[in-house]
């Protein structure tokens, strides 16, 4: 008489090797061990072992081999309770020579239930996935560039020229927390370039008024308004909350001031400047970590600010309505590349734009051993040290 | 004759130009030849000392010049020195 299917489970698993999820979880990470996760892709899609990989029971046969290669390597099967698991153990092990296999009993169901950690993989929403198609149709983004634009906080200091356009192109590539630094309030002189905000919000602080047009363009992005001056009293505590701050200030003391706090607490710096018809960009990235080699800082390019005469820095200057967008595009493009991981950035290079000769060039920046700030140990930098520097308070006052 | 890239903020101490070409062999002495013909530059780009202002950064084609020979680096006719000062401008 043929068995029930409940019996026939029953008596594969007298033929195969079981393992409880204790014994697992002390194997966890260990090279020697491959975890496979049997069942099919929505249930996996709720989360797995970490670790694991992904052989579906039904292409068990067809795909091991790509998964496990090796077959006197020991390999741990699961499923959601342990029964196709065994099944597949027994196939492993009887049809494909596989010397070392076992089913975890109880499966992923125990797994959790014992509190065991788990990979719960990130998806989309179907809402965001339609949000971010274009992002996800390039290779280099993909799903995993769009999750890690979601996951990231980027800093903007100041919500003006350069700080509109980044506002905007970050809030639309899904960047899913910006922050926003500014006491100021929108005027109408404000507007032939700072186009975050509009006709209707004159008069109302800046970041509240970029928040507004940030979360129409997209309510995924979380907006944390600081509306203040930076100062050296909160720039760490306002810093460590953040992977990138973008420098779009107008006066060089703030300048010293971010590069200052940005090194201490190895935060990439995407700055830009402008004046007139030209805009000079790089990126400061002192961080140094596998696959990063430590870049200059902002005073390895410019240890100490010009006189007042060479700063106009300090009043009001014109400055052609678009250079600011073509600028702080640039910079845009920059922070998304620093944090999706994906091509070569403006660290160690300085980019000129001159809008009047429709020219770029560009020179090399070089990281000053002698740095005051970052050729040091971060922890030795006082907070007494930032954003200081000889001189500019008479400079400034000089220039009125 | 080297090129010199002039920036905004010096323009108008060469008649508003943003290229001008100047004689020498080495980086002080085009530096120099520039300065005879536009003495307002001499404060801006020198110190008292003679050395480059540390607020001026001096680039031969694309490298800063003080990590080649300084104001000793030759000069050829087909190089081009590019005279850089700080920019704050941003958000105002």
């Amino acid at each position: 008489m043929t068995p029930s299917g409940a019996e026939f489970v029953r008596q594969i698993k007298g033929q195969i090797a079981e393992v409880d999820p204790a014994q697992v979880h002390d194997v966890l990470w260990d090279e020697n061990v491959v975890l496979v996760d049997v069942r099919e892709s929505d249930e996996v899609a709720a989360g797995k072992l970490p670790g694991a990989v992904h052989v579906p029971r039904g292409f068990l046969e067809s795909r091991i081999d790509g998964a496990v290669g090796d077959r006197d390597k020991r390999v741990v099967l699961y499923c959601a309770s342990g029964n196709r698991s065994a099944l597949a153990a027994r196939t492993l092990t009887e049809d494909l020579g596989y010397a070392n296999v076992e089913s975890m009993t109880g499966g992923y169901t125990l797994w959790k239930d014992r509190g065991y950690e788990v990979d719960v993989p990130r998806t989309l929403s179907a809402e965001q996935r339609e949000r971010y198609s274009r992002h996800i149709l390039i290779n280099e983004v993909g799903l995993e560039g769009q999750i890690k634009l979601i996951d990231s906080k980027v800093l903007l200091i100041g919500a003006g020229a350069l700080g509109s356009p980044n506002a905007l192109y970050l809030a639309a590539a899904g960047v899913g927390t910006i922050g926003i630094v500014d006491d100021d309030v929108v005027d109408l002189s404000n507007l032939q370039r700072q186009v975050v905000h509009g006709t209707s919000t004159i008069d109302t602080p800046k970041v509240e008024s970029a928040a507004k047009r940030i979360n129409d363009l997209n309510p995924d992005v979380k907006v944390v308004q600081h509306q203040q001056r930076l100062d050296a009293d909160t720039v760490l505590e306002l810093f460590k909350g953040y992977d990138v701050i973008v420098d779009g200030t107008d006066n060089f003391p703030t300048r010293y001031l971010i590069n200052d706090a940005a090194v201490r607490l190895d935060k990439p710096v995407v700055s830009a400047a402008i004046l007139g018809f030209e805009a000079q960009l790089s990126v400061f990235d002192t961080r140094s970590h596998e696959g990063h080699e430590s870049g200059p800082c902002y005073r390895c390019l410019f240890p100490v600010p010009p006189p007042a005469e060479l700063a106009p820095s300090c009043g009001a200057n014109g400055v052609l309505g678009v250079l600011p967008g073509t600028a702080g595009l640039l910079q845009a493009t920059e922070v998304i590349k620093l944090i999706i991981g994906v091509g070569d950035s403006l660290q160690g290079r300085l980019l000129m734009y001159d809008a009047l000769a429709a020219e770029f060039n560009e020179v090399k920046v070089r990281k000053d051993p002698e740095c005051p700030v970052c050729s040091r140990d971060r922890a030795s930098i006082s907070d007494d040290e930032l954003g200081v520097f000889p001189d500019y308070e008479a400079f400034c006052a000089a220039a009125g | 004759m080297a090129t010199i890239r002039i920036p905004p903020v010096l323009r108008p101490s060469v008649g508003g130009e943003r290229q001008v070409s100047a004689d020498g062999a080495t980086v002080g002495d085009v530096l120099k030849d520039l300065v005879a013909s536009h003495e307002e530059l001499g404060s801006q780009l020198f110190g008292a000392d003679g050395e480059l202002n540390r607020f001026v950064n001096v680039y031969l084609n694309d490298e800063d010049v003080r990590v080649l020979g300084g104001l000793e680096t030759a000069v050829g006719d087909a190089d081009t020195l590019q005279i850089l000062p700080a920019m704050a401008g941003g958000a105002a």
